[in-house]
């Protein structure tokens, strides 16, 4: 299996370092789909040269990364090429070992399920083999790397791969067990972004199930278990900020950095949907509505855990699509992380309702995003109504495409506990309803 | 008895006069019209009146204003101002066609103010003095915020007397979008000792005033020294007026020009309250024998003086020899070409400059300036101060410094970055310009989208961005003595000089004009109902399949629809649903 990947590493090594050597990588750097206001290479070199200069970064408004960054670049910043190819790499051998083990997870849950009698008698052919689970990593892996979100990403050298790569090792050391790596890695992804806060209900229903620790609310262990990983989370979170502050001897980075996550104060377009709505947002309600917005991206956690509880990969999955969609500054590269997971759950195909118009939206909106920004920022013929309407589009299409997956293993799971030729009372095909 | 009332009377003479023995402060008005030909055929007219005034304000409790206007007293002494400068203009003085200026203001309003340092809050102090000043001139100077002011390191040192010179004391503004009318030339008229009724001020008419290519008023207040030796402080108010008319569109297509053809007007007597009251002709030109120029009435007296590093002659008329008079009751001062052909010759000004946009779209650009040196074998520093808007994010990573195809490093930066909606971006370099070359200065910016209400009225002019600010001490080809302030013209000791070797100058480049990217005005409505119904999207799909569970369906009977489309179906024959 390494073979492979090792191949495909080659090929999307060599499609980066083609692309960076070709006149694309400046048009590609420009583009405000894949660089944001949070993570344009742009915006990293100014905070460098404002240092140099005996500026601190954050005391203007271009610089929006932590200072971890700015101690990485500083001295990597000639090698900044081959970082970026570096990490898209990690992330794509983090993902590949992770879904690894928890496809042999997966095996043995099922294996153990069918032994208790827990699935219905007709269901053998929902039922996985390792011989289809064969290539799913390599799959996810290339996914990853293959993905033209990706590469565009990494060509433009946003800084969003680097968040991409902390969440893949921390969702590698969620599988693989270890609470302390996990609460590492957690942290400083919640330090870089702060949406993946949000992931620690999964990873902590995750590392439960794996300590076979029932999720009891009286429970004894499952209190002690999370306040253990809470503590080593916050600790850890705590360390990072304090080690921040001692790089520049100052807390400016919080408001300039956090502040800036919540407020959305840079209307600067992109894939998401805040921009065009706070440019057109009555001053009054402002702060109404950033309140609801940032909310909407915290919100679905407690519900999605109380449903999902039994699947937590499934669940950290839906909460990475949810943060891609709703955070404040979406690039693609955010959306290319989640749909790596896609090979994942390619067993639910068969249930999916709506995958083809969903992926001719996705690929569509994708095509036109560049084609309606030159219409309206450089022939002056469309105006911000085109470029928001593709905006629109295309976020439903990532939402219909998340709940489609969402039903399609809902209805699964109902279809291996309860069968898979329904029956009515009379004999006939039964219907199947969410009710 | 008479000897004692006499006494009584002197007792109460004494006591009665304020001050004890020393009389109210001494205070004198000079005034001065200087007109000079300008190499393209135009003309200056620089109007100066000063009013200097022997009186501590910050000290004493004034009460008793003669010369010195009483709204401007009582702003220094209540703000506790060192120096203020309020320019407004309109127009741009085109320094390659016209030479060096004497005083150049940036087009619109520009208000710089040197705080004294008993200030506690020299930004309270700034808004509330703008917006005094906004009243006093009926110009829109509320607009002065924090997002247009700045704090200058190097440049707009004090002009006046100056011990301590914390650059936190100053502020400055520039608010490109400013016109100037008729509105603004009235209080700025009212604020003269003689107003418009004696004295040169009756040629400031303003229906003549406007009709030019170049009008700048200003307000300039400074202490100054009393006398040679320094030990105590006069203020000075000088309130400056420069017009270029176009002798084209005034002579009608000739190019002899007149008082009278000018302002409509002549002048008839001198202000009573001044002490001095002179025009000066520049008649100077490149070989004394064949003059160009012939100045009509006869001058009395001709006045050399070497001006911005020029030797230059002047026909001096002074308003208060009686002698002048004599003739007419009315002076018209008219000049005459002896050829049609001639035209002064253009000494190119030593540092002149040129700024403008570059780049294409609503996504970038880049801001460019050119800075020329035509010494011929002189380099000197110059200082550069660049105030962008924040709205338009500069990225100092970029800039760029080109002399001669070579990089050139500037010895002093300051930037100072902006903050979105707080303050704006702060550029100071020094820049050593080398002898016979062209500086070229290059910074890209990306444009930011705003908030619907930030636009302007009219969105889609622009948004200005306000002229540059050089400084410098040019070297000047010919030795220029230093001449005693109260002596020599009023032209020749606006700026101070320290040495014959160098004179100052302040050059201010255009201002620019760039579009930013707009959103729909006429869709808030829209644009809030249909983002917040893909948000009720997610949250409607994601309720249901997470409070919903599948169940079996259980046939129905079918609704009042499928049972009356089956009685319809009996009646024609066709099997039911």
């Amino acid at each position: 299996m390494a073979a492979p990947l090792v191949l495909g590493i080659l090929v999307a090594v060599t499609v980066r370092a083609v692309l960076y050597r070709s006149s694309l990588a400046g048009f590609i750097s420009e583009r405000v789909e894949v660089a944001s206001p949070l993570n344009a290479w742009k915006r990293v070199v100014e905070g460098l040269a404002l240092l140099d200069l005996g500026v601190s970064p954050y005391s203007g408004d271009v610089f929006h990364e932590t200072p971890l960054i700015i101690y990485l670049f500083h001295f990597l910043i000639e090698y900044s090429e081959l970082v970026f190819m570096i990490t898209d790499v990690l992330t794509a051998v983090a993902l590949y070992l992770a879904v690894q083990d928890f496809n042999k997870v997966v095996f043995k849950k099922q294996k153990l399920l069918m032994e208790l009698d827990r699935y219905a008698s007709d269901v053998a052919e929902l039922i996985r083999t390792p011989m289809e689970m064969h290539y799913i990593p390599l799959k996810v892996a290339l996914f990853y790397l293959l993905n033209p979100y990706t590469v565009m990403s990494c060509v433009a050298k946003s800084t969003c791969a680097i968040n991409n790569t902390v969440i893949a090792f921390f969702i590698l050391a969620t599988i693989k067990g270890s609470t302390l790596l996990s609460a590492i890695f957690l942290a400083v992804a919640t330090y870089q972004s702060l949406y993946p806060l949000t992931l620690f209900a999964p990873a902590l229903l995750y590392l439960l199930q794996r300590q076979f620790i029932p999720v009891k609310l009286k429970s004894k262990g499952f209190w002690l278990y999370t306040t253990q990983y809470a503590a080593l989370y916050l600790c850890s979170l705590v360390v990072i900020v304090c080690l921040s502050f001692f790089l520049l001897n100052s807390w400016d980075f919080i408001p300039s950095v956090y502040g800036f996550i919540l407020s959305v104060p840079d209307l600067t377009p992109n894939i998401g949907l805040f921009w065009y709505f706070f440019a057109e947002m009555f001053e009054h309600f402002s702060l109404f509505f950033v309140c609801v917005f940032q909310i909407n991206v915290f919100f679905y956690t407690i519900p999605l855990a109380v449903k999902l509880k039994e699947h937590p990969i499934f669940f950290l999955f839906v909460q990475l699509a949810i943060i891609s969609i709703f955070k404040s500054y979406p690039t693609v590269g955010d959306v290319a992380l989640y749909m790596a997971f896609l090979p994942l759950w390619s067993h639910l195909y068969r249930f999916l309702r709506n995958i083809f118009i969903l992926s001719c939206v996705l690929i569509v909106c994708s095509l036109l995003f560049p084609v309606l920004w030159h219409l309206w920022i450089y022939a002056g013929s469309a105006n911000s109504n085109f470029y928001y309407a593709i905006t629109l589009t295309f976020n439903v299409g990532q939402i219909l495409l998340i709940s489609d997956y969402f039903y399609a293993f809902l209805r699964r799971e109902y279809y291996l506990t309860h069968g898979l030729y329904l029956t009515r009372k009379d004999g006939t095909e039964a219907m199947l309803v969410l009710k | 008895m008479a000897g004692a009332v006499a006494a009584v009377l002197g007792l109460l003479l004494l006591l009665g006069s304020p001050g004890g023995s020393t009389g109210p402060p001494r205070d004198s008005l000079r005034e001065e019209l200087l007109l000079s030909p300008l190499p393209s055929g135009d003309l200056a007219a620089t109007f100066q009146f000063r009013a200097r005034w022997d009186s501590e304000l910050h000290r004493e409790g004034v009460s008793h204003y003669r010369l010195f206007p009483k709204a401007l007293g009582q702003l220094i002494s209540k703000y506790l101002v060192r120096e203020l400068h309020l320019s407004l203009t309109q127009g741009f003085w085109r320094t390659r066609t016209w030479g060096q200026p004497y005083l150049q203001a940036p087009a619109g309003a520009e208000l710089w103010v040197w705080f004294q340092d008993s200030v506690t809050d020299v930004d309270k102090a700034w808004k509330e003095l703008s917006n005094i000043l906004s009243g006093i001139f009926c110009a829109s100077l509320n607009f002065i915020d924090s997002t247009n002011t700045v704090t200058p390191t190097a440049s707009f040192k004090p002009l006046g007397l100056a011990n301590v010179t914390d650059h936190h004391l100053l502020r400055y503004a520039v608010l490109p979008r400013e016109v100037v009318c008729t509105e603004n030339l009235t209080p700025w008229k009212k604020l003269l000792p003689c107003g418009s009724k004696a004295g040169l001020a009756v040629l400031l008419k303003a229906e003549r005033l406007f009709h030019t290519s170049y009008h700048s008023q200003a307000v300039h207040i400074r202490p100054i020294c009393r006398d040679a030796s320094c030990l105590s402080v006069s203020w000075e108010l000088r309130q400056t007026l420069t017009v270029v008319f176009d002798t084209f569109s005034i002579g009608q297509g000739k190019r002899d020009w007149s008082l009278f053809k000018m302002f409509s007007r002549t002048v008839t007597e001198a202000c009573p309250l001044a002490s001095e009251s002179k025009i000066y002709v520049d008649i100077s030109s490149k070989t004394q024998e064949n003059k160009l120029l012939e100045v009509t009435p006869l001058p009395l007296s001709v006045h050399e003086a070497s001006v911005q590093g020029d030797r230059r002659t002047y026909a001096v008329y002074d308003l208060l020899s009686p002698s002048l008079f004599n003739v007419s009751r009315s002076l018209n001062v008219q000049l005459k070409w002896k050829r049609p052909q001639d035209s002064l010759d253009l000494s190119t000004p030593v540092l002149h400059a040129q700024r403008y946009v570059s780049g294409y779209g609503l996504q970038t650009g880049e801001i460019s300036t050119l800075i020329y040196n035509t010494h011929p074998y002189r380099a000197f520093p110059v200082i550069l101060l660049e105030t962008v808007p924040w709205y338009l994010r500069l990225y100092v990573h970029t800039l760029v410094i080109t002399t001669k195809g070579k990089e050139n490093k500037p010895s002093y930066i300051h930037y100072q970055p902006a903050q979105d909606r707080r303050r704006p971006h702060l550029l100071e370099m020094l820049i050593q310009l080398p002898a016979n070359s062209v500086t070229k200065i290059t910074i890209q910016f990306e444009r930011a989208l705003l908030k619907w209400t930030e636009y302007t009225p009219d969105p889609n002019h622009g948004f200005y961005v306000s002229p540059s600010v050089l400084s410098a001490l040019v070297p000047s080809v010919i030795a220029m003595k230093a001449e005693d302030a109260e002596q020599s013209p009023l032209f020749t000791s606006l700026f101070p000089s320290s040495d014959g070797s160098s004179y100052f100058v302040r050059l201010y480049t255009e201002p620019l004009l760039v579009n930013l990217p707009t959103p729909d005005f006429s869709m808030p409505y829209n644009v809030i109902c249909l983002t917040c119904t893909v948000v009720a999207v997610c949250y409607g799909s994601f309720y249901n399949l997470l409070t919903r569970t599948f169940h079996v369906e259980e046939p129905s009977k079918g609704g009042l629809a499928k049972r009356l489309a089956n009685i319809i179906r009996k009646v024609r024959g066709v099997p039911p649903l």
